[in-house]
């Protein structure tokens, strides 16, 4: 394949107004489109505006929010692997004071659906942050990051117990006046038990899944690529595990509202997606490398269920024939 | 994406994506040069921007982040960007084979430029291996706006050494240094830059290179009194400010370390003001000399380039 036929390999796509009903539910979160962005990988939301109108994205996460402003980790902070990444930022943020008072007015002035990501040490620190997202105009959701280690209890990260995940949703969405998303880790050894708990403790919805652990190593130097050693894998190495995990737990959970996350590119990538469960579909990695890609999918989404004689987005989500049922 | 594409919001300033085709190859020691033919990024470009180029090496999936090395927006009537290809990586590699007319995938420009001097300045312009590549461009620039520009270039060899006719003929004077002494004075750009400094009477030090080089002229600058501006290095996933992969430690005016990205804030920094310790240098520093706070930060008056001091 030459240079020229960079990113335009895909099937060309009539622009957009195809007439297909691109809107969505995640219970009572209403998204004019299936196209959202992963958390951590649109910043405040601000920096992409040189790229896309931010207004127009199905909704934005913004980056992991905590009760303190956070430095994060020394450099080297990432590892490209094959088809995928290796990261560990160490949730570098503004906290969620300088949060509200600088970058939320900007996302409400623009029009964005604005889901918060919430991070923390403790479930005091998530209830903490939480307790300042009460009554406050232009936040849609909340989404939990569970991926983060629990000090309290030696470290262990939530997402991988299915109690500590249930004590720390229950305590969120006991607080919280929107919609509580809780993201999930296919590093559990049981999502399904994960999912099963958090759902039961008061999550509105599930995101699956956040980066999967793992680590790459300077075979000539010896040393650790990453500075904290670990960091999380991202990019279309980890979708068939992503895509995996949205199956699985749709069918275990089929009334609750999933966004898919997990090395998503193409249209082709979405559609996967939905087929598997989801109801939206962020784009996390997928962005670094196209900063069009919110407004490209969503417009190829709309184009490709037309084309296929879908009128409804939501005619595909969880249609997925498995075995022997053809 | 169809060829000769631009897309993204075209009605403002900042980064666009362009499809541009390759026109020119050359091939320079271990260097590949490519010049893509995009009027209009070439008319948004200054030295010390930067872009994203799509590869499609197998198994890679980041764009690689690359300095513009020059920008003519009215070249060949077309307009065109030259962009230069370490030998390093599978990125690398696969832009290295790109051929004549192909087209690339760029994102650009990224970043803060140099800032350029604000009164008539000596300027130092160091390079070392290809990161002298954009040090062309800017004294390319600064010349025709009446600057001196004294050169240095160093590598580890003849070999890697990035030898450019063009930054000869516009540059005031031109050291290079060799680590072994295959060409030119044998040492490292920091040996050269004294002499320079002594005899031009250099008011600012722009650098461009490896992170340990830009580290020890920092502290050199500070050591001569000279400010320095730095185009960093670090690893890149995005380039576009969303990532936070590319940060660097850089002390406020308070003192204080913050993590500054370098695709936003940067490349392009006040070589003073940067923590090279924290960033893993701590030898480099200490083997120039340098003070457990050096760099001192520079005086207030001293840079050229400090618009707060002209207005």
């Amino acid at each position: 394949m030459s240079a020229a036929d960079l990113q335009g390999a895909r099937e060309e796509v009539p622009a957009v107004d195809s007439g297909v009903d691109l809107g969505v539910a995640l219970g009572a979160l209403r998204l004019e489109n299936p196209i959202a962005t992963a958390s951590g990988c649109f910043a405040s939301g601000r920096e992409m505006d040189r790229f896309v109108d931010v207004g127009s994205i199905g909704a934005v996460v913004v980056k992991s929010l905590t009760r303190l402003p956070r430095k994060g980790l020394p450099t080297p902070r990432m590892v490209e692997t094959p088809s995928g990444m290796l990261n560990a930022i160490g949730l570098q943020n503004p906290g969620i004071d300088a949060w509200l008072e600088d970058d939320l007015p900007w996302l409400v002035e623009h029009g964005a659906t604005t889901v918060v990501s919430v991070a923390g040490d403790t479930v005091e620190d998530f209830v903490h942050v939480v307790r300042r997202l009460r009554g406050i105009a232009g936040i849609a959701a909340i989404e939990v990051n569970l991926s983060c280690p629990n000090v309290e209890h030696r470290g262990l990260v939530f997402a991988l117990d299915p109690e500590a995940s249930a004590e720390l949703v229950r305590a969120v969405a006991r607080v919280a006046d929107v919609p509580v998303l809780a993201k999930l880790s296919a590093d559990a050894s049981d999502v399904v038990a994960v999912a099963a708990a958090a759902v039961k403790a008061g999550a509105d919805g599930l995101t699956l899944i956040n980066t999967i652990l793992g680590m790459a190593i300077d075979p000539v130097s010896g040393r650790a690529e990453l500075a904290n050693t670990y960091g999380g894998l991202s990019g279309p190495a980890i979708r068939p595990v992503a895509v995996r995990v949205v199956h699985q737990v749709h069918a275990a959970l089929p009334d609750v509202p999933i966004v898919g996350c997990g090395g998503v590119r193409s249209v082709e990538d979405v559609v996967q997606f939905l087929r598997a469960g989801a109801s939206a579909v962020a784009v996390g990695t997928g962005g670094f490398v196209d900063p069009f890609a919110t407004e490209t999918l969503r417009d190829g989404l709309a184009a490709w269920l037309s084309a296929h004689g879908f009128s409804s987005v939501r005619d595909i989500i969880g249609d997925v024939r498995t075995g022997h049922d053809a | 994406m169809k060829r000769g594409t631009v897309s993204g919001r075209t009605d403002r300033d900042g980064p666009i994506r362009v499809v541009a085709e390759v026109v020119t190859r050359r091939r320079t020691g271990p260097y590949t040069t490519l010049v893509i033919a995009t009027q209009e990024l070439a008319a948004r470009s200054s030295p010390g921007h930067f872009v994203e180029v799509a590869v499609e090496a197998p198994g890679t999936l980041l764009r690689r982040p690359l300095s513009i090395a020059r920008a003519d927006a009215a070249a060949s009537g077309v307009g065109i960007v030259e962009l230069v290809i370490g030998p390093d990586g599978p990125g690398s590699a696969w832009l290295a084979e790109v051929q004549t007319g192909s087209h690339l995938d760029v994102i650009g420009p990224l970043g803060k430029p140099f800032p350029l001097p604000q009164r008539p300045a000596r300027c130092l312009l160091v390079g070392g291996g290809y990161g002298a590549a954009p040090l062309h461009y800017l004294a390319e620039v600064l010349v025709p706006l009446g600057h001196r520009v004294d050169l240095i270039v160093g590598a580890s060899s003849e070999s890697t050494l990035l030898h450019s006719i063009e930054a000869k003929r516009v540059a005031h004077s031109l050291q290079t240094t060799t680590e072994d002494g295959s060409a030119g004075m044998r040492g490292r750009v920091t040996d050269a830059i004294p002499d320079v400094v002594a005899r031009h009477g250099s008011d600012v030090i722009y650098a461009c290179g490896p992170n340990a080089m830009l580290a020890a002229v920092s502290v050199l600058g500070g050591q001569l009194g000279v400010p320095v501006r730095v185009s960093l290095e670090e690893r890149m996933a995005c380039g576009l400010g969303v990532c936070f992969t590319c940060a660097i430690p850089v002390r406020d005016r308070d003192g204080e370390v913050q993590m500054r990205r370098s695709c936003i804030d940067g490349p392009v920094m006040d070589g003073s003001r940067v923590d090279w310790r924290l960033m893993g240098l701590g030898h480099v520093v200490d083997a120039m000399g340098g003070g457990a706070d050096d760099p001192d930060p520079t005086e207030a008056g001293a840079d050229p380039t400090d618009r707060a001091v002209v207005a």
